[in-house]
């Protein structure tokens, strides 16, 4: 073996985070450097580790519900939808139909507000300071409404198992469509900064190139799946909650890097108020309430529910053993998974794109540490 | 040509700095003054608990059952009760809150049958020390009183 000094090595290990403002959160990757270029990373996770999976063997199945919005906190409300189907999927029953419709508005919302924040910290990592207010701004008259429904803003609790516990208040349906109404031109306005902007176009087009076949080889969901032109959508392929009843597209790219995923999500905002919109045309009549005991104590059994959540395919599986809380719960987070990707999509690459193609996987770290 | 064109004279900037433009006027000022601006909360804001009594004598409504603490998911109510030989009924003797682990799930203020247990609209808990924010009985009922601050 040669004799290696310190000037020999052309290899500089750099620490990214846990305190960097644009890992979104408490993420630290290793990267190894050559002059600017990454030659490979390395993720440490972990730093916000709960428990939540182990949390919930020790609590009964209604006493969890709030814990799992604190795992995609900025998405809480499809969390929540996620667990209260698989705890039904396990109890043999399904929601009434005014509860499924009221439980696809608001997560259709809460994908929203999601995608509102992910566009305002993303473009805010790239050095536009502007839309991260507007986004907020918008976003946060999506959160007056949970406000509103169900008395908290960010970790809702806004389902229950077996359908909703809060009645939708008065004024509801106004609410959602004035906000529907004021929302569209909101989006094309951020259009406007952003998609022709040339700083914008420069560091994002052909930044973290990701193909349909590595994406599926990583098992990644979601707009970085449909950005690389896979049309594959939970609420397309699979559809729960009522779902087939509305008509929506699937946004899908082809060249699958940064700018494309851009895209994508600003089309699904667009996909979800029409959805909105169909929903709360039609809300019927009747209870919001399902028939489930105060005692939920599911048979023997597992189940396995999968739900489209903004950051891709999130999914409960949860096991009974015919007791009050259940035997295991396993989360599938669609965070964790696309978080794999990202040595792939980083690796060659400059460090300054590091942090535009952390900020696209839109990666929230509470789920990803759970 | 026309790429060139939009190069040159920077139509793309100035495209953004037109939205960035229309923004400027004042009445889309949203920042809320907080201390002298009370916010306003949603009716069923999930705040401050509150043990509600009853506003003619001061009792409470509260009929010691302990379905909140069973249902709280953190432990973190303790009921304490007596049984009145006179009346052969439980009786509360104290209550005991823990808001520093309350993550204000509203589990406790559905359990409650006679909607003595409540979150009220109240959302400053602040409090100077950890033993500040366990709340006894009478924090409860009383509710938290915070400075209020006006300029």
């Amino acid at each position: 073996m040669a004799e290696t000094t310190f000037l020999d090595s052309t290899e500089l290990v750099l620490n990214m985070g846990p305190q960097h403002p644009s890992t979104h959160g408490v993420l630290r990757v290793i990267l190894k450097l050559d002059g600017e270029k990454v030659n490979g990373t390395e993720c440490v996770i972990g730093y916000l580790h709960r428990g939540v999976e182990k949390i919930g063997e020790n609590r009964t199945y209604q006493q969890f519900a709030p814990y799992v919005d604190r795992m995609d906190y900025v998405a809480a409300v499809s969390n929540g939808l996620g667990y209260c189907l698989a705890v039904e999927k396990l109890l043999n029953v399904e929601a009434p139909p005014r509860a499924q419709v009221a439980r696809v508005i608001l997560t259709e919302l809460n994908r929203i507000a999601s995608h509102l924040l992910w566009l305002g910290t993303h473009a805010l990592d790239i050095g536009a300071i502007t839309p991260v207010f507007y986004c907020f701004r918008e976003r946060e008259e999506v959160l007056k409404i949970f406000e509103n429904y169900c008395g908290a803003r960010l970790t809702t609790h806004a389902f229950r198992i077996g359908g909703l516990l809060y009645e939708l208040y008065d004024g509801f349906e106004q609410e959602v469509k004035t906000f529907c109404d004021m929302f569209i031109p909101k989006v094309d306005e951020y259009e406007e900064l952003l998609t022709n902007n040339r700083i914008w176009v420069n560091r994002l087009k052909g930044v973290g190139l990701l193909s349909a076949e590595e994406c599926k080889e990583y098992g990644v969901t979601g707009p970085v799946l449909r950005a690389a032109g896979v049309k594959w959508d939970l609420r397309k392929a699979q559809p729960y909650s009522g779902y087939e009843q509305y008509d929506f597209e699937i946004p899908t790219r082809t060249n699958g890097d940064t700018y494309d995923r851009y895209m994508v999500r600003m089309e699904e905002m667009r996909q979800s108020i029409r959805i909105i919109r169909q929903a709360v045309d039609k809300i019927p009549t009747g209870p919001i309430m399902g028939k489930v005991g105060k005692v939920v104590k599911p048979p023997v059994g597992e189940a396995y529910v999968s739900i489209e959540a903004p950051k891709g395919e999130l999914g409960y599986f949860i096991v009974s053993d015919n007791s009050t809380q259940p035997y295991r719960v396993r989360v599938r987070p669609p965070s964790f998974v696309n978080l794999q990707a990202l040595d792939r999509m980083v690796r060659g690459g400059l460090v300054a794109d590091v942090v535009a193609i952390i900020g696209t996987l839109d990666i929230v770290l509470g789920e990803v540490d759970r | 040509m026309g790429k060139l064109f939009r190069t040159v004279f920077l139509v793309d900037l100035l495209q953004g700095l037109w939205v960035t433009f229309r923004n400027q006027n004042p009445k889309f000022i949203y920042t809320e003054q907080y201390p002298a601006e009370r916010p306003k909360v949603a009716e069923r804001y999930r705040g401050a608990p509150r043990l509600n009594i009853k506003p003619d004598n001061g009792e409470t409504l509260c009929i010691a059952c302990n379905l909140c603490a069973l249902a709280c998911p953190e432990t973190l109510i303790v009921v304490g009760s007596e049984r009145n030989e006179a009346t052969r009924r439980k009786e509360l003797t104290e209550f005991t809150y823990d808001t520093s682990r309350c993550m204000f799930c509203g589990l406790c203020e559905d359990a409650c049958p006679v909607d003595a247990l409540e979150l009220t609209q109240d959302f400053e808990m602040a409090s100077y020390t950890r033993e500040g924010a366990i709340w006894d009985r009478q924090m409860l009922e009383e509710g938290p009183k915070p400075t209020q601050y006006r300029n």
